[in-house]
């Protein structure tokens, strides 16, 4: 295997894969992924909803989840040569009660304020959208720039095209520890004994992120969180809108394939203490049942629809709820992108440009200080 | 460790052969070909498969083609079948109405405890 490389990406999911991707156009020739699995996009990349929303977004995130909509997802599916399966068709954030209204008011209200339009409708609104919604919907927030996308083909798009692109790829390389040489970042150590040079060094491993910048003394409060999914068999098409609710009880899509993809929380296990953030085979028995309920008690025709498969996955969730970006004061020739709290799949390409950015020295595309590393530790 | 341009390099390139068309995922409609040529650009895994061609995620779940995917997999890698990392078996196993997974009154009293509802 290679010992040295210009860039040494940790993390072979969709945002590792996308930095790698936007690196090969910024002319950088030697990177090389690392992926602790033995798949590329084993975690979160492929276990998500696959949301490309810009509502609901926190005001810090929400230019990087615009960006992401207005340059990169219209044209994706073109730049990789795969069907990324991109619809933009608009994001239902629907509500049952006053209490929902309310919650969903409020988001929308700081979405407007970060210039994005959305619009309040009504539960009949909501029906001529999508006739399947269930009559007890009060309203919606509705945006119609939103929408979705396959995120297990979408990750593999940037893999492939970044083989072709000559990126450096090793799966089943878990990495042990970082360690500086002259108080820069340099040395990736893995597992097995193997000591890797890189140039710069990118951390993109989920919330196994937390664990191996440790070994630098540097440390992001998040924690991780268990969620599941199921999807179903193929549907007739009903309707193409991504549906979120202000119950936070379901989310998800009719995928291109016909199948619907449903993502919910579970319970106490949710809180489970994940020993390994890269064994996924954690669910609740009741999570699905309650899933089950949550989405027929929304949309009730889909009672009959059959369920052929359920998973869980991880949230790499921070303590103020948004991602990290960017370089570390304190780690030079460090750069973090990871902490994404389970909604990183719709910004993974913008994210992807601009840390490539940041790598090669240019003004990233949307302003990522409000992201930065030490956020956590200033008075 | 897998070094994916070294294996990319041991099993040069797609060859197509005869009976590329072949289905193997009947469910999904994936074909040997597809899967030889996914195998030869880059992905390694069954679970990679799964996620790019479909195969084995249909009604069935593998249960048909799971044997033949794997064995392709190891004939294209050049690797032991013993060796081919089997696709995670999900719940349900069999497809199920949602208004039946729905219908698990007896958990639901834990549900409501674990704060699921």
């Amino acid at each position: 295997m290679k010992k040295t490389a210009d860039v040494i990406i940790i993390g072979g999911g969709i945002v590792g894969c996308a930095i790698a991707y936007y690196l090969t156009k910024k002319g950088v020739k030697d990177i090389m992924v690392l992926e602790g699995s033995d798949s590329i996009g084993h975690g979160g990349s492929s276990r998500n909803g696959g949301g490309v929303r810009q509502s609901g977004r926190d005001p810090r995130e929400l230019p990087i989840a615009m960006a992401a909509v207005q340059k990169f997802w219209p044209t994706l599916s073109e730049e990789l040569g795969r069907d990324v399966e991109y619809t933009q068709k608009g994001n239902l954030r629907l509500g049952k009660t006053e209490a929902h209204m309310k919650k969903l008011q409020a988001l929308a209200d700081s979405c407007a304020a970060g210039g994005l339009k959305l619009d309040m409708i009504s539960g009949d609104e909501v029906r001529k959208i999508s006739p399947y919604m269930s009559e007890d919907v009060m309203g919606a927030s509705f945006c119609p720039t939103d929408g979705h996308a396959n995120p297990l083909v979408a990750t593999l798009a940037y893999y492939l095209k970044d083989i072709e692109l000559g990126v450096h790829f090793y799966t089943g390389a878990m990495v042990e520890a970082l360690e500086k040489v002259k108080g820069k970042v340099r040395k990736v150590i893995l597992k097995d004994g193997t000591v890797l040079e890189g140039g710069e060094v990118v951390v993109a491993a989920g919330y196994d992120s937390r664990r191996i910048i440790n070994t630098i003394g540097l440390d992001i409060p998040m924690t991780p969180l268990v969620d599941c999914a199921l999807v179903t068999e193929m549907e007739p098409e009903m309707f193409p809108q991504m549906l979120g609710t202000a119950a936070a009880d379901f989310y998800g899509h009719q995928t291109k394939h016909g199948s619907f993809v449903f993502g919910s929380e579970s319970g106490l296990e949710e809180f489970i203490d994940v020993k390994d953030p890269n064994d996924m085979r954690i669910q609740h028995p009741a999570t699905l049942g309650a899933s089950c309920r949550a989405i027929e008690g929304w949309i009730p025709a889909l009672a009959k629809a059959k369920i052929v498969r359920s998973w869980s996955g991880i949230l790499d969730m921070t303590k103020d709820g948004v991602c990290v970006l960017g370089r570390p004061k304190e780690a030079d020739g460090l750069v973090l992108a990871c902490g994404f709290n389970g909604h990183g799949f719709g910004t993974a390409p913008a994210v992807g440009y601009i840390i490539a950015q940041t790598i090669v020295g240019e003004d990233p595309i949307c302003d990522i200080n409000p992201l930065r590393y030490e956020r956590f530790y200033e008075v | 460790m897998l070094d994916i341009e070294e294996k990319l390099k041991e099993i040069g390139p797609y060859v197509p052969e005869d009976d590329d068309d072949l289905l193997v995922c009947r469910c999904e409609e994936v074909t040997k070909g597809e899967i030889r040529q996914a195998l030869h650009s880059g992905i390694t895994t069954i679970e990679e498969l799964r996620r790019l061609l479909r195969c084995g995620m249909g009604l069935c779940q593998g249960q048909t083609c799971g044997t033949l995917t794997r064995r392709l997999v190891a004939k294209e890698l050049h690797i032991k079948p013993n060796d081919v990392v089997l696709a995670t078996a999900r719940t349900p196993m069999r497809p199920v109405d949602m208004g039946v997974g729905g219908n698990d009154r007896g958990l639901e009293e834990d549900a409501v405890k674990g704060g699921l509802r």
